[in-house]
């Protein structure tokens, strides 16, 4: 953003003023995330800067915390991440199957009350986590589910939902209507329809979608501690005791993977937007 | 239509009109079935829920079904004077049952919630009971009164009077710090005692400035995203993104180390001097924690509505109010502001949303003084199991949230809800 020669002085202040301002916010916004990085490499049991790290002395770097996530004794982390990502799938799985679906129902013109439905679907991520906790712990208990993978399953599908319906929602707003009008006048079926024209072409929004619900049920905590049993534990679980209790190194280990993981989830969904947008014809 | 046109037939013979209408209602069942299965699933997991919440709030139906003959010869009783023998009787009946079934402690438990001094005479009366003392065939009244001199107070049969409705607002009032006396009538309690309504007050004012922070850091950062060409913002994005796509563990955890007293960011201000070594100031475990974690944490969720709008603000706009002779601040200020405000009051309103029922960051980087209402609903749901004052607060801000909401949809609504 180069300034015009005839900029007046006060302006050229303001401007660089303004570059100032977002270089900052945005060294807040990301600096965060990197500071974990190299001090899950300390070879110290502090969470400070040694002043071997800051000297970059190699002796002060070790793999001495992810060796402690993945064989410590009395290790939680083995069956949290196991726990995590058999839930994470199985709410992904049912997310994305009942919110594709009443996306579709919603995107018909003849949806009828389609604004007050739409809210009531919404509503898991407007209402506070804490009190969503508190409403599905009621249910879970009552229902027996209560410390169970299933429990925690269809509460997560209960939060994932909303993000397909929106994502799918918009995909199809910009849906033309006539390729399924063609396919049945050809005679397909309508379940045939959707499985051979509608779902190829609206897919990178079911997927984004999918990435949403995964990434709700994957960092989920609030309603976990109150359904889960020790059976049922989970990262973010295993990672919220560590940090009520001891912020020991081993924390950013694991924090570490799950960055590399939110990255390469933040990369395929931005490609998944691209492809998406492609499809739909919006060129920008 | 006159009646001399000619009805329009389908190839069937059944008149067009009727036919449409047929096939409307047809697609519009078709539209519902769809949605039906995850309709029905929120209301049986979640809609419900939240309204057992309501009934758990309110609920004060143990007591009734525990003393029903005494409340139902307390009916004649003008509350007054001590109640008469019949009353005494019925209580007497009911407490026997209590007394078979062991939950006579219930009672006393919940009469002492009610007014103090309930154990000591309930427990009296359950030992008399236990040892057969009272005779049934003289005055009852005159044996409880011999119990114990509170049972000739009349301010307890009074207090357990009061206790007869199924239903109660203490717990909403118990929120607001503020009880039903003897008079029935809403009074505050002692000023040392007033801590829920700091905590909601706390609750507002930290959702309040956060969204501002966010507001301010977020603008300049949106229009700069907005403004750069494509090949530059894609990847000051990733900026924004990847802290999106991030745990919120993750994040609150990299917050604790920066702050903490031999953290990163004191090192940095001791390095340039602006506090002194041994004079590190304390920035975990009370508001200036809770303020910067939550700001970074919802900060995305500000900047992505921003913008979406200004990026279809055409920049001929701008040059265009330049050329009519406005200053470059002028301009911005009469012709690109206005243009965001739907921008603004989405993201505002998402943060502040967000931003209120908060509990994960406050709970770990708050401390003492930077925990939030949600932290209280938590803490009575797991550790002192009033699950009934858990869900009237949690109801009461769930009403919040949803005026919020409301106003939401009314200026921006939500199917415009944007996400990455």
């Amino acid at each position: 953003m180069a300034l015009p020669k005839y900029t007046e002085t006060r302006y050229r202040i303001w401007h660089y003023f303004y570059i100032a301002i977002c270089t900052f916010v945005f060294i807040f916004l990301i600096a965060p995330l990197f500071v974990i990085f190299p001090l899950s490499f300390n070879a110290e049991e502090f969470l400070v800067f040694s002043e071997g790290m800051k000297n970059l002395d190699p002796d002060a770097f070790s793999l001495r915390w992810y060796k402690d996530m993945v064989y410590g004794t009395k290790n939680p982390w083995g069956l949290a991440a196991k726990n995590s990502f058999i839930i994470a799938i199985f709410a992904t799985l049912g997310s994305v199957i009942l919110g594709t679906v009443a996306a579709l129902g919603l995107s018909s013109r003849h949806m009828p009350f389609k604004g007050i439905i739409m809210a009531t679907l919404i509503s898991p991520m407007i209402v506070p986590l804490i009190i969503s906790g508190v409403a599905i712990f009621f249910f879970m208990a009552k229902a027996g589910l209560a410390a169970t993978h299933t429990g925690i399953v269809l509460a997560h599908i209960i939060l994932g939902t909303p993000f397909v319906v929106i994502t799918v929602t918009a995909t199809l707003s910009g849906f033309d209507h006539s390729v399924t009008r063609a396919a049945a006048s050809l005679g397909s079926n309508p379940v045939n329809t959707f499985m051979k024209v509608t779902l190829p072409l609206i897919l990178p929004g079911v997927i984004s979608g999918g990435l949403f619900a995964f990434v709700t049920s994957f960092d989920e905590v609030v309603v976990v501690l109150f359904l889960a049993g020790l059976e049922n534990t989970t990262i973010p679980i295993q990672m919220w005791t560590g940090l009520r209790e001891q912020l020991s190194p081993t924390i950013l280990a694991v924090a570490t993977c799950l960055i590399v993981l939110s990255t390469l989830i933040l990369i395929s969904a931005e490609l998944l937007r691209r492809r998406s947008e492609r499809l739909r014809g919006i060129n920008r | 239509m006159s009646s001399e046109t000619k009805q329009i037939l389908t190839t069937d013979g059944i008149p067009l009109e009727i036919s449409l209408k047929k096939a409307e209602r047809k697609n519009k069942i078709k539209a519902f079935l769809l949605v039906a299965p995850l309709l029905l699933f929120l209301i049986i997991t979640y809609i419900f829920p939240i309204g057992e919440m309501f009934t758990r709030s309110i609920d004060d139906k143990m007591i009734t079904n525990m003393l029903p003959k005494t409340f139902k010869s307390m009916e004649t009783w003008d509350g007054k004077e001590l109640p008469s023998e019949e009353v005494f009787a019925s209580f007497l009946s009911d407490f026997k049952i209590l007394v078979e079934k062991k939950e006579h402690g219930k009672l006393a438990q919940r009469l002492n919630k009610e007014k103090n001094g309930f154990n000591t005479i309930t427990k009296k009366l359950f030992r008399q009971v236990k040892r057969n003392k009272i005779d049934e065939t003289q005055s009852i009244k005159e044996q409880i009164m011999k119990v114990h001199k509170r049972w000739r107070n009349v301010e307890y049969w009074q207090a357990i009077k009061r206790t007869a409705p199924p239903y109660t607002s203490a717990k909403y009032l118990k929120a607001m710090d503020m009880y039903l006396n003897e008079d029935n009538k809403i009074t505050q309690v002692s000023e040392d005692r007033r801590i829920h309504r700091i905590l909601w007050l706390r609750t507002v004012e930290v959702a309040f400035f956060v969204t501002v922070f966010c507001f301010l850091m977020g603008y300049p950062i949106a229009h700069l995203l907005a403004t750069l060409p494509m090949k530059y913002s894609n990847l000051l994005m990733i900026c924004v993104l990847l802290p999106f796509w991030t745990s919120l563990l993750v994040r609150t955890a990299s917050w604790m180390i920066l702050l903490q007293q031999q953290g990163v960011v004191n090192d940095f201000f001791v390095m340039i001097g602006l506090v002194a070594e041994d004079n590190r100031p304390e920035m975990m475990y009370n508001k200036v924690g809770t303020y910067v974690a939550m700001t970074q944490i919802l900060l995305p969720f500000m900047v992505l509505p921003l913008y979406s709008v200004m990026k279809t603000i055409s920049p001929s706009l701008m040059r265009a109010g330049k050329s009519l002779g406005g200053t470059p601040f002028v301009a911005f200020w009469k012709v690109y502001f206005p243009l965001t405000i739907p921008g603004i009051g989405a993201g505002c309103l998402l943060v502040f949303i967000l931003a209120i029922g908060y509990y994960i960051t406050p709970a770990l980087v708050g401390g003492a003084s930077g925990t939030l209402i949600s932290n209280q609903i938590a803490y009575h749901m797991k550790t002192t199991l009033d699950w009934s004052f858990a869900s009237a607060m949690g109801l009461m801000l769930l009403g919040g949230v949803l005026v919020i909401y409301w106003l939401y949809n009314k200026l921006v609504g939500v199917d415009n809800i944007k996400l990455g």
